[in-house]
């Protein structure tokens, strides 16, 4: 791709956008329980903010973010967290992804299955937003990196 | 060709508009979709993730419980879908050395 | 009554779709098919899919316009060269 226009608005305008995108994204995530949203459009959100940075102060700035390598990893890491919970019920002689029997002391079933509501969809928005990045950074590459 | 393609699109067109014109209208009690019982006269699904889900995981958003708990299969596989694309797209797009 | 909202959003949307299909830069095309998502998002959100919508408004409006667009420098810039 062509080399980056380092224009002084898309610049700003990026480094103003991108925090708040990233607290946006962290409240779609966490407030998924009581309001539209959860995990896919709050690691989609979160995917946006660092695609954002990355196309308005160039390749190499984003990499202080995400870097490039921990893409797959996080990835890897969100499927991961998502099975972890579902075979923690086994444990307890539970389901597959039956979040009342994990084993975990000192909850209700229900607070239980609230809470492991919340961890799986950090899960999900961990996955989502590393491989949206990680697809950026593959299609990009360091080629725009002036 | 150009006329061929716009009486095959016409003819679609023809096909959906009277399809749509036999849907039930929106937010109608009587249809499939709203009964509280299936046409077989079983309890419908939807009815108990409605009444149960507050007590069952104490969240107001019914849509959250479904997705990821009583459904929670299907969002695993969703999340394995997305992982898989991203994989395929970097096995595909990883530019040789 | 929201009828003339949703009548004036499918005339949009169709609009988008074919404007879409005739234009011949592929960067407009790209566009206006975040357009068309955007006017999707909308109308989910008057039959009252607020779930729908907002996936809809995230992925098709935000994210998938940037990388058809990225898409669309490396092809041509594949092609010159």
């Amino acid at each position: 791709m062509r080399t980056p226009s380092r224009s002084l608005v898309v610049v700003l305008a990026a480094r103003g956008l991108a925090p708040a995108i990233q607290l946006f994204a962290l409240y779609v995530v966490f407030h998924g329980h009581y309001s539209p949203g959860g995990g896919f459009q709050g690691g989609v959100l979160l995917a946006a903010s660092f695609v954002l940075v990355r196309l308005a102060e160039g390749y190499g700035a984003g990499q202080h973010q995400i870097p490039r390598r921990a893409g797959l990893l996080l990835g890897v890491a969100g499927v991961l967290l998502f099975g972890a919970v579902g075979a923690a019920a086994f444990l307890t002689g539970g389901n597959f992804l039956d979040h009342g029997r994990v084993p975990l002391p000192g909850f209700a079933p229900a607070d239980l299955r609230s809470l492991m509501i919340l961890v799986i969809e950090v899960g999900v928005a961990i996955t989502v937003a590393a491989v949206l990045t990680a697809i950026y950074d593959e299609l990009l590459g360091d080629e725009d990196d002036a | 060709m150009r006329l061929r393609n716009a009486l095959v699109l016409a003819g679609m067109a023809a096909v959906l508009l009277y399809a749509v014109g036999h849907l039930p209208s929106r937010g109608d009690p009587a249809a499939p979709a709203h009964r509280r019982t299936s046409l077989a006269g079983t309890p419908g699904a939807g009815t108990y993730y409605l009444e149960h889900a507050l007590e069952d995981a104490a969240t107001p958003n019914v849509v959250t419980v479904v997705l990821a708990d009583y459904r929670s299969v299907d969002t695993l596989g969703e999340t394995l879908v997305v992982f898989t694309g991203g994989v395929a797209c970097l096995l595909i797009l990883r530019r040789r050395q | 009554m929201t009828w003339p909202i949703e009548l004036i959003l499918y005339v949009v949307l169709l609009v988008t779709a074919l404007a879409s299909l005739e234009v011949h830069s592929l960067l407009a095309a790209s566009v206006i098919l975040t357009a068309f998502s955007f006017v999707c998002a909308l109308l989910m959100l008057s039959v009252g899919a607020v779930d729908v919508a907002f996936t809809e408004a995230v992925v098709g409006a935000g994210l998938v316009g940037v990388l058809y667009i990225v898409a669309i420098f490396r092809t041509t810039r594949r092609s010159t060269d």
